[in-house]
């Protein structure tokens, strides 16, 4: 028999998971994905946001992907939404600073500057 | 349960099953694990999307991405494409989604733009046979509450507070119900769900059964500890294989998880619950009838009084509500019932599920505020009758309801307007009919079901509506005679008067309805032996019209009973006595030489 307190659990972990079909009001987090993002090096971008964002159990976040959106020189690309913020541009992500781009923007709202197309590209 | 990134959800509902939605599950789950996505992206069979007419659909998490009339052989393009490369496959997108450059999330499409979810709030959201999914949205949340925060009587008064109505078809106020049973003392008290959906074209029960079973379950928990019963029954129809299955499952994860049984959550409270299957007899869609099917006698109804909620299943008090009236009961707790009165019009109270079948484009299931012109349903949901053609009335209640003609599409759903213009809201199916629909035709198909379905047992319902059949059988062979409309009220009146369950009092409605809005049809089919739809086939001659027949042949040569006769080159001749009707000869014509009149 489960307890009205374990009900409440299974609600949050499986919330966690599922979440991403309703609602679509939290940070969105887009990786390229084209030929040219896979063949920079997309997908181990992806998996560390999507690690990452696992480990620290953000529910309001969607991870999601995108296809070419024309700088092919500088991918793998990720750009960040946040509701009411302007979107953010990440150029030639890595593993590493995938996981930066987690810790610092998503979970504490501070842009990672070095790595945005404003500074990055130059 | 793992973190995906992306969900594909695939209905499983009946419809999209029918069109092999299984396999395309399958090209999924196989297509995502040669792609090595299988820890990423996960496959989802869902319930019913609602759009059934552009099935099997396929709706891709997070972008909310609509994919219709999804073939097994589209799955890996959309697996290489949307899933490892972000890119929608615009292509099999629902055209509707595709706004020149962007693509619309399903909830922005017109089809869902207007309707509001409450009943049907997590069909095609959830995968029905998790009941993890169902609680990570509220799922039991209003059960523990009732259990742990509310008496009986505060529950009761939560739902007469919602302004809940009866879903079924008579619209009997859902507390109230629950009242009376609750004020009958009996040690041993039922709970019934009447899922024996019958009404041609409707099939709101079932997607709900498909598509959330746990709302239902829930519903009747809490409805179980406002009357004091710990014994409930879901009456299904066998034809529902999908529904029966899918209640199973949930019937026994909820008893895994405590929530049903003994000490339900560890209150002490005390409910279960079994499936009961029907054999396909409408009429075990009335209450009196649907209590007589389980305790195993022939379903036929009883007189009441006794009402159930005094003596109803084994003798008991007994309370009886449609599976869709339970499906909103869980979001009344949830949200509170000042949130639930505030959609909807004065005397119905919040949304309505209906069927859409018929001549209209996007077949389907709807779900609308009460309220809602028919207007808005067919043209702005519905998106209109197909090839361009004129709406002529659209049919709402099954057997039992009417007809809403043209001339009243603004006025807004709920059930005190339906029954004021000869109609009732019924279950939910609703049947448009266009100008190709001959009126007298569908009375005549309507009363050929109730009299197929009457049980006998009460004289008005099994002769009276039998003599109507035949009146009717008649005009539309071309051999009706003056008076037959009198007749007809006549017989209409004494039915609805006297029959003794609802089945045979509301019998003679079609009938009442399309006399009352198109009797110029009934009268052309009398007295001009003429069915101005071309419908009636006794009453239609093909002709070849001369001036424009060449001479080809091609109908003679088609025609299945040797009737079309003529020279080469010269006009060819129907023998109408001969003539089976068939209608190949205009259909073959390349000339549009041949006409029905």
């Amino acid at each position: 028999m489960k307890t009205i307190q374990e009900l409440e659990e299974i609600r949050k972990k499986t919330l966690d998971t599922i979440n991403v079909r309703k609602d679509r009001s939290g940070t969105r987090v887009v990786v390229g994905m084209a030929t040219c993002g896979i063949a920079a090096g997309a997908r181990p971008v992806l998996l560390s946001i999507m690690d990452e964002v696992k480990k620290h159990n953000l529910a309001d976040v969607v991870v999601a992907q995108t296809g070419c959106i024309g700088m092919c020189r500088l991918e793998p690309i990720v750009e960040v939404y946040k509701p009411g913020e302007e979107k953010v541009t990440y150029i030639k992500v890595n593993a590493s600073k995938a996981i930066r781009i987690v810790n610092e923007h998503i979970m504490q709202g501070k842009v990672v500057d070095e790595y945005t197309i404003g500074v990055g590209d130059k | 349960m793992e973190m995906y990134r992306s969900h594909v959800m695939i209905c499983r509902g009946t419809g999209c099953t029918s069109s092999n939605s299984e396999q395309i599950a399958k090209n999924f789950e196989e297509e995502i694990k040669k792609s090595g996505l299988e820890n990423e992206v996960v496959v989802e069979r869902t319930g019913c999307f609602g759009l059934c007419a552009l099935g099997p659909v396929v709706i891709i998490y997070p972008e909310a991405a609509f994919y219709s009339m999804v073939k097994p052989e589209d799955v890996e393009e959309i697996v290489k494409e949307h899933l490892v490369k972000g890119r929608v496959v615009k292509r099999l997108l629902y055209a509707e989604s595709v706004d020149e450059n962007r693509i619309k999330a399903i909830e922005e499409v017109d089809f869902y733009k207007k309707q509001v979810r409450v009943a049907l709030r997590n069909c095609g959201v959830i995968n029905p046979e998790n009941i993890d999914e169902y609680i990570a949205f509220d799922g039991y949340k209003a059960l523990a509450k009732v259990l742990t925060e509310m008496t009986p009587a505060e529950v009761i008064d939560t739902v007469k507070k919602s302004g809940l109505r009866g879903r079924g078809g008579a619209g009997f106020p859902t507390g109230m119900k629950w009242d009376f049973a609750a004020k009958s003392q009996n040690e041993q008290k039922y709970v019934l769900c009447n899922a024996d959906e019958g009404d041609p074209g409707a099939f709101m029960d079932r997607s709900v059964l498909e598509g959330d079973p746990h709302s239902v379950i829930e519903a009747m928990a809490i409805a179980g500890y406002a009357i004091g019963a710990n014994q409930g029954y879901i009456y299904c129809r066998a034809e529902y294989p999908i529904a029966v299955k899918r209640l199973a499952i949930a019937i026994s994860q909820a008893r895994n998880y405590g929530l049903l049984g003994d000490n339900i959550m560890g209150t002490g409270f005390k409910f279960d619950l079994e499936v009961r299957l029907g054999a396909g007899a409408f009429v075990c869609g009335e209450e009196t009838a649907l209590i007589a099917s389980i305790e195993g006698q022939r379903g036929m109804p009883r007189p009441r009084p006794p009402f159930p909620a005094v003596k109803g299943l084994f003798g008991k008090p007994t309370i009886l509500n449609n599976v869709e009236t339970y499906a909103n009961i869980a979001p009344i707790f949830n949200k509170g019932p000042e949130w639930f009165a505030s959609m909807g019009t004065e005397k119905s109270k919040g949304t309505k599920v209906f069927a859409l079948g018929g001549k209209i484009n996007n077949t389907g299931l709807v779900e609308i505020p009460m309220g809602t012109t028919m207007r808005e349903v067919i043209y702005e949901i519905g998106g209109g009758c197909p090839n361009g053609k004129k709406y002529k009335a659209a049919q709402t209640g099954g057997p039992s309801g009417g007809c809403i003609p043209a001339s009243e599409i603004d006025v807004p759903i709920d059930y005190d307007n339906l029954i004021a213009l000869g109609s009732m809201m019924g279950s939910g199916g609703l049947i448009v009919m266009d100008e190709d629909n001959c009126m007298v035709d569908i009375a005549r198909f309507f009363l050929d079901f109730t009299v197929d379905e009457s049980c006998g047992k009460c004289t008005p319902c099994r002769e009276g509506t039998k003599r109507m059949l035949e009146i009717l059988e008649r005009i539309t062979e071309g051999k009706g005679e003056e008076g037959d409309l009198e007749k007809l009220e006549n017989l209409a009146k004494n039915i609805r008067n006297s029959a003794l369950c609802g089945l045979g009092q509301t019998a003679p409605n079609p009938v009442l309805s399309t006399i009352r809005y198109f009797r110029d049809e009934y009268e052309a089919h009398i007295k001009e032996k003429r069915c101005p739809a071309g419908v009636c086939k006794a009453l239609l001659n093909y002709t070849v019209l001369e001036d424009k027949c060449k001479g080809c042949g091609i109908c003679a040569k088609n025609c299945p009973s040797s009737c079309i006769s003529g020279q080469p080159k010269s006009p060819y001749k129907i023998d109408s006595g001969k003539c089976v009707k068939c209608g190949v000869c205009m259909q073959k014509c390349p000339f549009k030489a041949i006409v029905k009149k």
